[in-house]
């Protein structure tokens, strides 16, 4: 083995330009997979984090009628928030949010949104509701960047806001934009505005009562409450997974596609090899090769282009993925325009795992490619080969 | 011709080869034998086959029929992974078209039968110089075979097949490719070797050049041994 690393190495180095190329190309293989897949890890990893921090924290009780995908549930997904829970809130370690179906008149047009009633206090989420402790004479109110684009509402814009109280009356009021916050997580953005706790709760005719908990810590275990039911991290985050797998499946197309290339240019140069160096094949018989082992030595130089393509993409590939992952890709569109929770700028993360599961992919892929055509020489008639006589 | 200290033995070989629905027989019932440090030559026109009784010696190629006994071991009866012991160990060849590894150096060229026997580096830098220092080679050390004129690349295959020092060495034409004065530089060469080294040299050809350096001479004809001459005591 150690000999046919070294002739298949010699060979390699000695072909020059054609195997370069064919190194080249599977480099770049190399290179895309593992930035494409930086750029999924990056993404969940981004996606989670940013969930966890505006929208999700550590877990979630939500009032048993609550569906977020439902509106008319909102009406009756409420009740006082439980009494064990009014000590965890007041130590900051988890808040109360009310959620009551409204309406939005900017500039005389309509717009259906949902009030949430958020303490200005809290520090579980990241959402900056300390601007909503402010006095005005309006109700404070913050809204995403989407949201004021959308309803091209702006800083200090006063906005009428109806919404129906417990009882069944409908009711309005103007609101002051008292913030425009950014965020990378539209379902804290669209159709979403922010008043506090008390004064939505005062509004809606409802006291003391909450529509979901959020906690800060997600390793704590949660007991069952009456009337609650607990939504876990992963429960939370499991949309996000499943559009992440479905992402990847794609782009495993894309991948197939990249390495097929390479594969292909590894399997002509195997196929043109045997078909020019029939000589040579037979010289090494002469020499005391075995046909096999002239297959092995066969394989080993296709498969070796796969180590010097490793070495090769290392060479442009380490700095290029460095940097990518240091400034990261922004997308050429607006990233809030897709409705899923993901970053304008995309941070790539790369882990070893990563780079070894595709080197090892990509080279045991190279080494079937280049056996295949190898097995030719296991046929071949040595003293014929010797002449050069095509087989 | 039979002695005691015979390397090669042949009875009653046959070689036919398919040829559409027939067969064609290219050697028929060859009888020989060669013993150790013989210079002698298969001479003959192409298609006696002489050739093809080079490969059988050489373990390239195995009789239809009869008994090649080559160094102790019947060819016939030798294993693939046999056979490539023996021509790796025991044999060295040279070719009429020298069958360089065009891009490998001289060095490395040399140096190839010496990787497949697992020598040290340090045993196999001393084995590839001093092969090269016979073929007069050794300034040409770092070129590539594009780079060499035919007579050198010769001499690099010369010095490929002794740098092992193996017992018999089989030269198919090798002075076809080359002119008269390199022809010359060559078979001295080899005679040099056979003498200081008492290597065993078999050539097939019908150059006028290396027949009248040979010791002995078999003539083939059609797959036959036609005749057989010594030109001095062996």
């Amino acid at each position: 083995m150690k000999t046919a690393i070294k002739l298949a190495y010699r060979n390699l180095i000695g072909a020059g330009l054609r195997t370069w190329l064919n190194v080249i190309v599977l480099s770049f293989s190399f290179v895309i997979i593992i930035f494409m897949k930086g750029i999924m890890t990056g993404w969940d990893y981004q996606a989670k984090t940013d969930m966890t921090n505006w929208q999700i924290g550590g877990g979630q009780y939500w009032h048993e009628a609550y569906d977020p995908y439902d509106p008319f549930t909102f009406s009756d997904s409420h009740a006082p928030v439980p009494s064990g829970m009014q000590e965890e809130i007041s130590r900051g370690n988890a808040m109360a949010q009310l959620i009551v179906q409204g309406t939005l008149y900017p500039a005389g047009r309509m717009v259906q949104v949902t009030i949430r009633g958020i303490d200005p206090g809290q520090q579980v989420l990241q959402i900056p509701t300390a601007r909503l402790d402010t006095l005005t004479d309006a109700i404070p109110a913050l809204i995403g960047s989407m949201m004021a684009k959308n309803s091209r509402l702006k800083e200090g814009d006063y906005v009428t806001l109806r919404w129906r109280d417990a009882a069944g009356t409908f009711d309005a009021t103007d609101v002051i934009i008292a913030g425009i916050f950014a965020t990378n997580v539209p379902a804290m953005d669209a159709g979403q505005i922010y008043i506090p706790l008390d004064t939505l709760r005062a509004l809606a005719l409802l006291p003391g009562e909450a529509s979901i908990l959020t906690f800060r810590e997600s390793e704590k275990q949660r007991t069952e409450l009456p009337g609650w039911k607990w939504m876990s991290k992963p429960e939370l985050t499991r949309e996000v997974d499943e559009l992440i797998k479905t992402k990847q499946t794609g782009q495993t197309v894309l991948y197939a596609i990249l390495l097929l290339l390479a594969m292909l240019a590894i399997f002509d140069t195997q196929v043109l090899s045997i078909f020019r160096r029939q000589k040579e094949i037979g010289t090494y018989i002469a020499l005391g090769y075995t046909r096999q082992q002239v297959v092995g030595l066969f394989t080993v130089e296709g498969s070796m282009h796969a180590v010097l393509a490793a070495v090769t993409g290392a060479i442009y590939g380490v700095p290029f993925l460095a940097w990518q992952a240091k400034v990261g890709w922004t997308l050429p569109m607006e990233a809030s325009e897709f409705g899923m929770a993901m970053a304008q700028t995309l941070y790539p993360v790369y882990s070893l795992g990563l780079v070894a599961t595709t080197v090892l992919l990509v080279t045991i892929t190279t080494a079937i490619v280049s056996y295949i055509p190898s097995r030719k020489i296991a046929k071949m008639n040595p003293t014929d080969a010797l002449r050069g006589k095509l087989q | 011709m039979e002695t005691t200290n015979n390397i090669i033995s042949i009875r009653g070989l046959y070689k036919r080869f398919p040829m559409g629905k027939d067969e064609f027989t290219a050697l028929h019932d060859i009888n020989l034998s060669f013993g150790t440090g013989e210079f002698a030559g298969l001479i003959g026109p192409s298609g006696s086959g002489k050739t093809t009784l080079l490969n059988i010696i050489g373990s390239l190629d195995v009789p239809t029929q009869g008994e090649a006994i080559v160094l102790g071991r019947s060819i016939g009866k030798l294993s693939p992974r046999e056979s490539a012991r023996l021509r790796k160990e025991s044999l060295g060849f040279i070719f009429q078209s020298y069958n360089l590894l065009a891009v490998h150096t001289v060095y490395e060229n040399v140096e190839f039968p010496l990787l497949l026997l697992n020598y040290t580096e340090s045993e196999r830098q001393k084995m590839v110089l001093d092969a090269l220092e016979w073929v007069g080679l050794s300034p040409k050390i770092k070129s590539k075979p594009p780079q060499l004129s035919g007579g050198e690349c010769q001499r690099v295959a010369i010095a490929r097949a002794m740098v092992k020092k193996p017992r018999l060495v089989l030269a198919d034409e090798p002075t076809a490719n080359l002119d008269a004065a390199n022809s010359h530089h060559i078979l001295q060469t080899m005679e040099k070797l056979n003498r200081e080294l008492k290597t065993t040299f078999i050539f097939a050809t019908h150059d006028e050049k290396v027949i009248s350096y040979l010791k002995r001479r078999i003539y083939l004809l059609d797959g036959r041994v036609d005749n057989e001459e010594l030109t001095e005591a062996i």
